[in-house]
């Protein structure tokens, strides 16, 4: 079987400053990361990759210094990595960035052998958008299952795959067809350590470093900045709240006291709160 | 069951370890560098001093492409008590050469690139390894380490160990022992972050100039320590550090100081406004020459923080872990072509080595340092700051006192705080350290 | 929008300085179309919130607004059409068969990309739902069109085009979008970013039904079946009235209890900030944030919560914030209303107590008289 699974390096949004007085972002000392929820995708095409047999390749689009993430998820346990690095590429949204990665994805297919399923991450978390996954399944014409939580069983020789799929107040059990694109929902597993040959293996292997045209990207105005539909006009701090919370003073007063005093504050705000809670009570 | 053979093995990828794993790599040894952290730097969060020259004698062209946030033009030496400082400062536009000779770094980012040249050199690096065991054959030699992942031992001819100040594997080896809480200081630091204009302006600066403070006095509350400000581009590393023994002593926390080091009316104005991120504490070996261990034997080398071979006085630190690891690296090279084997008899070329080198030099001639300021430390950081301040302010506010009274009456306290025996002994002493 | 290699944002420039030139071919798509998701025959409240936003950009641009209802042929749809009305809509496009029973993408996104390519909206918008979001990645694909996926803020421009708002790295800051030379110009909101619309009871406008060309053998998922969410992770943490939550501060999983009783003494919903989750004490859907739930509570209690810029994002919309801190210059006091620096392990069993008093059957008619 072979696995192909995207993966972004993003920075650790945790750590991020804004200027305070340009209100831009201040990325200076910023690490980088891989995207967190692309962690569970990975780990699930290991496990799957270890009961199957076969081979996980990475993929990501990026600046060079991406070749970090990669680096790390070889440490994991994954057998190649391919970085799709391009000035081109530059300024993609959503839209130019499935493009650019169903074409590699593509190219990969070609060249290490035709994937059985593709995975992303859920939705990272610098863009936030959850919608690369389903734009590469789009492009490839692959089965797209999302916010999958399981990967219940998976049948080589019929191409069958079943899931457990969250959805809006429970979860789905589908049946489908390989190959597929799958999106990984966060907290189903946890990223192993690799052992010290993998870690050894991983620290001397080669990046695959690919450009648009070693891709095989020839429609150059799909990507990047003239790939992409939207385009971000203007980027602003959130205004602050005019005035800071209201205190209640604390100096030598009991809890009990102090409790009757924020209730009865409370309900001096917003009176109609009074009825909302007895109420509740009662149900 | 051994995984794969090297010829060296460097523990840890700060200063010292990258230094000696560059040094063999480029010279064609195979080598491998465990690290714990994520990342080369990751545990090293502070901003610092990095001295070019012995930077230069590793990677003679790092100002190419290495990190580096501002060359030092001025140095201001501030001795302070609680309301008002007197410094010495000195600015010079001869620091704005070609080739400067000190750049405030921010390890973070500096430690990554110089792992990438260890890289590039050949060498081998894994991170998130943290090396759990030095492994001996049957005749007590080092032969090689075990680490925290599964899979075996991976055996090498000489083991570096540059694993810093606390140094637990060296310790459990029994090749040194723990340092002692009088012979490490505990630095607290803080990164402020203001707009790259702010910093300049408020220390008028041009581009990529950079100043330095380093302040004694009642910050220390009597201990011996010191407090520190570096300007970096678009930070300040701000921080205070004291020997582990005096916080213990005097129940002091590092916090409480730094805070009160911040809310200094000196120091308050040039760190306004700013946005404070990352918070570190990390160990400084103080001990100076008296400390140093045993650092070779068979099979093994230590070198940097590891070796307490760190410059108190003059909060050099970095450029020692680089040399020595530059040094013993080199050892380990020539003996390696002369295909020696690396037996505690060889490997004391090294110490030989070292011991010519201004590291060794430099941490004898202050050997007694560390213990007079340790036991005099309420005179020297508390009781003269005051009595300067004291003797500043005086000298300078025009109040029709006649100047001859202005001057007896400051005399007159410095005697009376220490005696007339107390200041010439102290004076004595501190130029006997010195020397 | 996902910014890979963007460099760091700057205003206006650029490309953003463009004049928008729209293609001929999309001259003529007109209208605000909101996406009305069922689930489980129920209409889901944040398509009746985008029906309210969706009014007041159709007001601006003075087009109209439409409703669209995928569904079987059953009276659950029907249902859904007359809410869709009953919040606004002018009309209602509707694409009624068996195949449209249980979410899957490939019949989905084939109704819907067929009724924009027959209809031609200018807007659309969805619910940045499990299902919202899988269906609108997949349907601007194939439109090739640009999406802007959890906005906070939706707005018509002085030339008649979108700027959504959403936030970007982490919340700290926000940006504006605009889909420039595409249409129609897509947008998911989050479930309760946006304030609910009063209820009409207005008569059934316009309906245009639209035919699925679809087969069931010619789809390749199969739903096999559906775990509906055992009752205690049914929690309807986005639209309680009156949610309590706590963060690191309480210090250890025990003294999430603590949350929980004054939760159940006021009947209010409880939650937690994000290393709560990783750490394992509570589960992810009882995430309050960017990347968990946005709540608009009448009422938030928030105890031993720092109030870092994601966790507020999903609380600001909360009308009384209060806050229990041990650190006075935590910055949840920024935005909370009234504020405690005091222990809220001792503090939260005082207070689920003075609750209890006050709310006790006999004092509570006290209150109401
Ligand atoms: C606040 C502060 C300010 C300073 N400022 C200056 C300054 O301005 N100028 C200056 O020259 N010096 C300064 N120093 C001193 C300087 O930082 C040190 O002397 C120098 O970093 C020592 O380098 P090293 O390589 O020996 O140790 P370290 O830099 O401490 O590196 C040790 C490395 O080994 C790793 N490691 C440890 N154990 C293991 C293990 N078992 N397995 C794998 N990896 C391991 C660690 O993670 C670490 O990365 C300062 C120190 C402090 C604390
Ligand atoms: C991409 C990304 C997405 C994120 N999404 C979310 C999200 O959706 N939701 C979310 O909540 N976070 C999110 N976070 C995490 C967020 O940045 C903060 O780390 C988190 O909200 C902090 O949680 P906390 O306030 O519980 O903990 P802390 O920040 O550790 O704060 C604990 C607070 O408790 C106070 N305290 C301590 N003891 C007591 C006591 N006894 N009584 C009262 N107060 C006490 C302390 O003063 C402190 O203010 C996200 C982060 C990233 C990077
Ligand atoms: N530049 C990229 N390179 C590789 N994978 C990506 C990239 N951007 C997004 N992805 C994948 O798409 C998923 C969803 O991203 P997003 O739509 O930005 O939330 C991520 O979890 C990744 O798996």
């Amino acid at each position: 079987m072979h696995i192909v699974i995207c993966i972004k390096q993003v920075p650790d949004s945790a750590q991020i400053r804004v200027h305070p007085v340009t209100n831009t972002i201040m990325r200076q000392g910023v690490p980088t990361i891989i995207n967190p929820y692309d962690l569970f995708a990975l780990e699930e095409a290991l496990r799957l990759r270890d009961a199957y047999g076969g081979e996980v390749t990475v993929l990501s689009m990026g600046p060079p210094m991406a070749e970090n993430a990669l680096r790390k998820a070889l440490s994991y346990g994954a057998d190649r990595a391919v970085l799709l690095t391009d000035r081109y590429f530059a300024g993609s949204d959503t839209l130019a960035t499935s493009f650019a990665l169903s074409q590699a994805i593509a190219k990969v297919g070609e060249t290490f052998g035709t994937p059985d399923i593709v995975f992303t991450g859920k939705q990272t978390i610098d863009g936030d958008t959850a919608q690369v996954g389903p734009g590469i399944a789009k492009r490839l014409g692959l089965l797209q299952l999302t916010y999958v939580a399981k990967i219940a069983s998976i049948d080589l020789a019929a191409r069958e795959i079943n899931v457990e799929r969250r959805c809006e107040g429970g979860m789905q059990l589908l049946k489908s067809r390989l190959p597929c694109l799958v999106t990984m929902l966060e907290g189903t597993n946890e990223i192993r350590r690799g052992s010290l040959q993998e870690a050894l293996c991983a620290a001397r292997s080669q990046v695959v470093k690919w450009s648009a045209a070693d891709a095989g990207i020839e429609d150059l105005t799909r990507c990047g900045l003239r790939g992409s539909p939207t385009v971000v006009k203007r980027v602003f701090a959130p205004t602050p709240r005019a005035e800071k919370a209201e205190r209640i003073e604390t100096a030598e007063k009991t809890p009990r006291d102090l409790a009757d005093e924020l209730v009865a504050a409370l309900f001096t705000r917003q009176p109609e709160l009074a009825h909302e809670l007895a109420f509740n009570n009662d149900a | 069951m051994i995984e794969e053979e090297f010829d060296a093995i460097v523990i840890g990828a700060g200063m010292s370890g990258n230094a000696a794993a560059y040094t063999m790599a480029s010279q064609g040894l195979k080598v491998l560098q465990l690290e714990r952290g994520e990342y080369p730097g990751s545990k090293n969060v502070q901003g610092a001093i990095m001295y070019a020259n012995m930077l230069e004698k590793i990677i003679p062209d790092f100002r190419d492409d290495a990190p580096l946030e501002r060359h030092l033009v001025e140095q201001r030496l501030w001795v302070m008590d609680d309301t008002s400082h007197t410094g010495i400062h000195h600015r010079s536009d001869h620091f704005n050469e070609a080739k400067p000779n000190r750049y405030t770094i921010i390890r973070a980012q500096f430690d990554k690139w110089f792992s990438r040249k260890v890289r590039e050199a050949g060498a081998t690096v894994l991170c998130e390894t943290t090396v759990t065991e030095l492994v001996r054959d049957g005749r007590d030699r080092v032969i090689g380490v075990r680490t925290d992942r599964t899979g075996g031992i991976i055996g090498a001819d000489v083991v570096v160990l540059a694993e810093g100040v606390c140094g637990l594997l060296g310790t459990r080896a029994g090749l040194r022992s723990m340092p002692k809480p009088e012979t490490v200081a505990l630095a607290v630091k803080e990164m402020h972050f203001l707009p790259e204009e702010v910093i300049e302006q408020r220390f008028g600066l041009n581009g990529d100039e950079g100043c330095v403070i380093e302040a004694v006095g009642t910050i220390s509350r009597g201990m011996a320590g010191l407090g520190f400000l570096y300007t970096n581009k678009e930070s300040i590393s701000l921080g205070v550090g004291c020997l582990v023994s005096d916080f213990a002593a005097a129940m002091e926390s590092p916090y409480a100081l730094l805070d009160a080091f911040k809310n200094h009316p000196s120091i308050r104005p040039l760190i306004a406004g700013s946005e404070v991120k990352e918070y570190a504490a990390h160990l400084i070996p103080e001990g100076g020459y008296k400390a140093i261990p045993q650092l070779f034997g068979d099979g093994w080398v230590l070198v940097g923080d590891a070796a307490q071979l760190n410059n108190a006085v003059h909060r050099e630190g970095s450029n020692l872990a680089m040399t020595s690891g530059r040094i013993a690296a080199e050892a380990i090279v020539q003996l390696k072509r002369r295909s020696h084997p690396m037996t505690k008899r060889n490997l004391s070329l090294y110490k030989i080595m070292l011991d010519n080198s201004f590291v060794v030099k430099d941490l004898r001639k202050y050997k007694d340092m560390p213990a007079l300021l340790h036991t005099n430390s309420c005179n020297f950081f508390t009781t003269y700051p005051q009595l300067l301040s004291k003797a500043a302010q005086n000298f300078l506010r025009v109040d029709g006192t006649p100047k001859i009274d202005k001057e007896k009456a400051t005399t007159a306290a410095f005697v009376k705080a220490r005696s007339r025996w107390g200041l010439v002994s102290d004076a004595v002493r501190l130029a006997c350290a010195w020397r | 929008m996902s910014t890979p290699n963007r460099e760091t944002p700057r205003p206006a420039a650029g490309r953003a300085g463009i004049k928008k030139e729209l293609p001929d071919r999309f001259k003529d798509y007109r209208h605000v179309w909101v996406f009305i998701e069922l689930e489980r025959g129920q209409v889901h409240p944040v398509s009746v919130e985008l029906l309210g936003e969706g009014r007041k950009l159709a007001d601006k641009l003075g087009v109209q607004l439409a409703g669209v209802v995928l569904g079987p042929p059953e009276e659950a749809t029907r249902n859904a059409v007359a809410e869709a009305f009953a919040y606004g809509a002018d009309m209602v496009y509707l694409v009624e068969a068996p195949l449209l029973a249980d979410y899957r993408n490939e019949p989905f996104a084939k109704a819907m990309t067929d009724l924009v390519d027959t209809h031609k909206p200018e807007i659309l918008l969805l619910g940045a739902t499990t299902l919202g979001r899988d269906l609108a990645g997949s349907v601007a694909t194939t439109l090739h069109t640009g999406l802007t996926a959890d906005c906070t803020e939706l707005d018509v421009d002085t030339d008649g085009s979108l700027a959504a708002t959403r936030p970007t790295f982490g919340g700290s800051l926000l940006c504006t979008i605009y889909t420039l030379n595409c249409r129609p110009q897509m947008a998911t909101v989050r479930p309760r970013v946006m304030p609910m619309p009063q209820r009409a009871d207005r008569p059934v406008g316009r309906v245009i039904e639209h035919k699925l060309w679809l087969a069931e053998d010619e789809i390749v998922t199969k739903v096999l079946g559906f775990l509906p969410d055992s009752q205690s992770a049914k929690a309807n943490l986005a639209y309680a009235d009156v949610v309590v939550a706590g963060g690191l501060g309480l210090g250890g999983a025990e003294n999430l209890q603590l949350v929980k009783n004054l939760a159940r003494a006021i009947g209010a919903e409880h939650g937690c900030s994000r290393p709560l989750v990783q750490k394992g004490w509570m589960p992810a859907d009882r995430q309050i944030g960017q990347t968990g739930k946005t709540i608009r509570p009448k009422l938030y209690i928030a105890a031993g919560i720092s109030g870092a810029i994601q966790h507020r994002v999903g609380v600001e919309g909360a009308d009384l914030i209060v806050a229990i801190n041990t650190d006075p210059n935590a910055p949840i006091f920024d935005f909370a209303h009234l504020g405690i620096v005091t222990d809220a392990i001792r503090f939260l069993p005082a207070l689920t107590e003075a609750f209890t008093r006050r709310l006790s059957p006999h004092s509570r008619d006290k209150l109401a008289s």
